[in-house]
């Protein structure tokens, strides 16, 4: 691995509140490996940004591997940098050329407010799952994992869907800033497994519910977000949420009021 | 102070002891459920499965966690899987076997108690887990499939792709959400635990900072849960994810809770090695990959040459050679210190001279290129992003790098600390694993803690002690108030010259040295002059910009790293003290031929810390260990 070096200028979106107005700030990344992250380039920068009193440039981050989703941020246009099915703390500097100037800002929509800088509230996606992305498997007692036969090509686009890492980017990518590809991979994942099936149709309106009224726009099938998306989310997944949506919209029966003398 | 440490290890046979237990526990009746309750600190494996199920046994529960949402809790990034004893493969695997290979692999070690029960409830985590639609590989067929780990000659690992220790997470955290639903929890992200609360010497409550408005906020319950994770980020380079800190549990130490073995850190065998000053963390390569990639080194030393032109017989397949049996299954401490020692004779590959191969090309020669991508095909691609090379083409480099922490705080058999009514979960407490963790362990005892033992011990707790009704009005909350926000204003007072990175680098550089895969009297000695001066230094000359009153990264990381400054110093004496080698705590004074040499006579016991105050030496108690069912023996995996 050697140890090529480049100089970026670097256009970071800064914003010390939620309320507050932001902007454009120019600062120069000097020295960068080939060999480090994006985020440990902006590591780099940060730490000479406090050794001279300054407040580093704030930004969701954690496990460094891909997986967690907690980092991204926009850079020149793209979700998560240019790299396809890339998230940004696995974009190594490798990619950029020398003396390059890159516009790097938060994921911009509504439902996701800023926070800081290129920080922004993704709970949205919380309240999104508690509203029926579960199944209703009661602890400890669940019976043998094998007495329910999954066919492996089940199985397998099953975790296709489940693989989302939920880090918005999907979101970002959008241009009516839809959750659609965030909702369907959760509401896919658990349609496609026996297990998903008793709440299947109140799973689909109720998340669905849950996203419109966090304020994410409609999907118009553009297909930004797959592009966008680090983890290969696939657009059948939408259509199978549509398709999931319409038949619960039809068919749902009426709750009923359980209870009971005795 | 007397002696705490009552380990509560039921009577009987190891067999019975986990159902004799549940039948002894005191219960709750479910009306009176929601009149108590319960905090839970940390929302990965453990924490959200302990919410989850608590909050639907009918607790009122309140979770805690620093990130801001659970999906992001480290347990996400476990790629290999998870053990269980469920012997589908028909291979001679059992509850007794699984018991058996962790009580060895951790040495000797551990509590077989503990790891008694962990054994018998890993196949109720997997019908747990499968029944909420965690997507596991399948056969064709559609039962589960399974894979081998280090440490074991079954093959009882699940997995989901690489990424089961995210499928996990989702299926516990979509459990908890659907009680957040319910109104049993109530999820309260963007915060962290900075201090316990103890009002009549029982744990009643935490302060927190919200890490968006730097509130400090008291919360009160009738007991406390911390599943808060580990804490090898004190190395500053580790696979551990950049938030990852002992706060919560330090601060329930210097509360009263004893911390046990902290010297215990695990040394995962297959990470990306170092490649320059500036990085941040090491990234794992799952321990599966060592089911079908070769571990080598060039046979002569300083051989430069590209692998793909060193002919076979010029190479050192070390695990194969030395241990025949497990081959390139070895446990992860004993492949640790093998690749450690090629290195260290100079047969180390990449410019660093730090790193050995691992290579797949007889995998794929045999298997075919689409079943190693279908099996590891994320694992490649990360590693091809982060290198720049294309392990299909050529062998992956690798290298040792901290991972795991078995030390942790002390629980007795019911997870419960010295503290009355503060519980531990997860690889926030030291007690299942030993000196040493197995592959695919970690995440069976964070689900086991939280879906099949914690719903009966904190039961049987609540129903067992009298709990007078406190509020956040007590003069404790009030007084715990104000020594966090007197510690944050001493930090933002300091307005020195270094950032906390620096500390935090040093700190980890004086810690992987003398307290990391090898270590010796006179450098932990060393080391123990050297952390007292950068703690010092520390606190007269930190930087830290803006203010405490709003979002202030720079000021979350300054407390995580103080906190580490005073751990490192317990690890070091810990490892001091501990005149043996076991597991993944290496000394290096205690060996035969390069294995680590126990003793029994003298070690075979858990040490305890116990806190006495600030600049004062810990006090070392000592649990005995006793094995009545896996006998004392050298550990051997020739």
């Amino acid at each position: 691995m050697a140890g090529k070096h480049i100089n970026l200028t670097l256009k970071v979106w800064r914003q010390k509140g939620p309320k507050d107005q932001g902007g454009f700030v120019e600062l120069q990344a000097k020295n960068v490996s080939e060999d480090a992250s994006f985020l440990e380039m902006l590591d780099a920068v940060n730490e000479e940004l406090v050794g001279k009193g300054d407040e580093p440039i704030a930004f969701d981050h954690d496990c460094r591997e891909g997986i967690c989703g907690a980092c991204g941020f926009v850079i020149d246009g793209e979700a998560h940098g240019p790299m396809k099915s890339t998230t940004v703390c696995q974009l190594h500097m490798r990619n950029f050329t020398d003396g390059a100037v890159l516009t790097i800002e938060p994921f911009r929509a509504t439902s996701f407010p800023v926070i800081k800088d290129l920080m922004v509230d993704r709970s949205a996606f919380d309240r999104i799952i508690s509203a029926g992305g579960y199944i209703s498997a009661n602890t400890g007692n669940a019976v043998d994992a094998n007495s329910v036969l999954v066919p492996k090509a089940d199985a397998d686009e099953a975790m296709s869907s489940a693989t989302c890492i939920g880090c918005g980017a999907c979101v970002a990518a959008c241009k009516n800033a839809s959750a659609a590809l965030f909702t369907s991979a959760k509401i896919s994942h658990m349609a496609l497994l026996p297990q998903g099936q008793v709440e299947r149709k109140d799973r689909a309106l109720r998340m669905v519910a849950a996203m419109d009224a966090e304020g994410f726009g409609s999907c118009t099938t553009t297909g930004a977000c797959e592009a966008a998306c680090p983890k290969e989310i696939q657009l059948t997944n939408i259509s199978r949420m549509n398709r999931e949506f319409f038949v619960a919209n039809a068919t749902k029966r009426p709750k009923h009021k359980d209870g009971g003398a005795g | 102070m007397a002696n705490k440490l009552d380990s509560k290890i039921p009577s009987g046979p190891i067999e019975s002891k986990w159902t004799k237990s549940k039948f002894d526990y005191k219960l709750v009746n479910p009306a009176n459920k929601r009149k108590h309750s319960i905090i839970v600190v940390g929302t990965g494996l453990a924490g959200a499965s302990a919410a989850a199920s608590l909050g639907e046994l009918g607790y009122k529960v309140k979770a805690f966690c620093i990130h801001e949402s659970p999906r992001r809790a480290h347990s996400v990034a476990a790629q290999g899987g998870i053990n269980a004893a469920k012997n589908y493969q028909n291979d001679g695997d059992s509850t007794y076997r699984l018991f058996y290979d962790t009580v060895k692999g951790g040495d000797f070690r551990a509590r077989e108690a503990n790891v008694y029960r962990l054994a018998e409830v890993s196949a109720n985590i997997i019908d747990q887990m499968v029944a909420q639609g965690v997507p596991f590989a399948r056969e064709y067929g559609g039962t589960l499939a399974n894979r081998s780990f280090g440490g074991a000659q079954v093959s009882r690992t699940f997995y989901a792709r690489g990424q089961t220790g995210q499928q996990l997470l989702l299926g516990a955290y979509s459990e908890m959400m659907r009680q957040v639903d319910a109104g049993n929890v109530e999820l309260r992200y963007r915060r962290e635990m900075l201090d316990l609360v103890i009002v009549d010497g029982k744990a009643r409550g935490i302060i927190v900072r919200n890490l968006i408005t730097g509130e400090i906020e008291s919360h009160e319950a009738d007991a406390v849960v911390i599943a808060s994770g580990g804490y090898s980020n004190v190395f500053f380079l580790s696979t551990n994810a950049m938030n990852c800190a002992v706060t919560a549990a330090w601060k329930a130490h210097k509360r009263g809770a004893y911390f046990a073995n902290p010297c215990y850190t695990q040394i995962h065998p297959t990470c990306i090695p170092v490649h320059g000053e500036n990085q941040s963390k090491l990234t794992l390569m799952s321990e599966s990959l060592r089911n079908d990639g070769r571990v080598w080194v060039p046979k002569a030393v300083g051989d430069k040459r590209h692998p793909n032109e060193i002919p076979e017989n010029e190479r050192d397949y070390y695990l194969e050679r030395v241990y025949p049996s497990f081959g390139n299954l070895a446990p992860r401490d004993v492949a640790s210190r093998q690749a450690k020692y090629r290195c260290d004779e100079g047969r180390g590959v990449n410019e660093t001279g730090k790193a050995v191969y691992l290579d797949f090309a007889d995998a794929i020669k045999r298997l075919g290129e689409d079943k190693i991508s279908e099996r590891y095909g994320n694992l490649f691609e990360m590693y091809d992003k982060i290198t720049g090379q294309n392990p299909y083409k050529q062998p992956m480099m690798i290298y040792p790098a901290p991972h795991y922490t078995m030390g942790g705080l002390w629980v007795d058999y019911n997870l419960e600390s010295t503290i009355p009514g503060l519980f531990v979960a997860g690889e926030a407490n030291f007690s299942d694993h030993g000196a040493n963790r197995l592959g695919a362990s970690a995440l069976m005892q964070g689900l086991a803690d939280g879906y099949f033992v914690l719903p009966y011990t904190l039961g049987n707790y609540l129903g067992g002690t009298k709990l007078e009704k406190v509020s956040t009005s007590n003069d404790a909350f009030k007084a715990a108030e104000d020594g966090v926000k007197k510690e944050i204003s001493k930090l933002m007072g300091i307005k020195g010259n270094r950032t906390v990175d620096s500390f935090h680098k040093e700190l980890g550089h004086i810690m992987w040295e003398y307290c990391g895969m090898g270590r010796n009297e006179a450098g932990l000695k060393k080391a123990l002059q050297e952390i007292p001066k950068l703690r010092e230094e520390f606190w007269q000359n930190l930087r830290i910009p803006g203010d405490a009153n709003y979002l202030n990264v720079e000021l979350e990381k300054a407390g995580r790293v103080a906190d580490f400054l005073e751990l490192g110093e317990l690890m070091c004496r810990d490892a001091l003290e501990r005149q043996e080698s076991c597991g993944g705590h290496y000394r290096e004074e205690f060996q035969v031929d390069g294995e680590a040499k126990r003793d029994d006579a003298n070690f075979c016991h858990v040490a305890a810390w116990e806190y006495t105050g600030e600049n004062k030496p810990e006090v070392r108690h000592k649990e005995e260990l006793v094995f009545e069912n896996v006998h004392l023996a050298t550990r051997s995996y020739k």
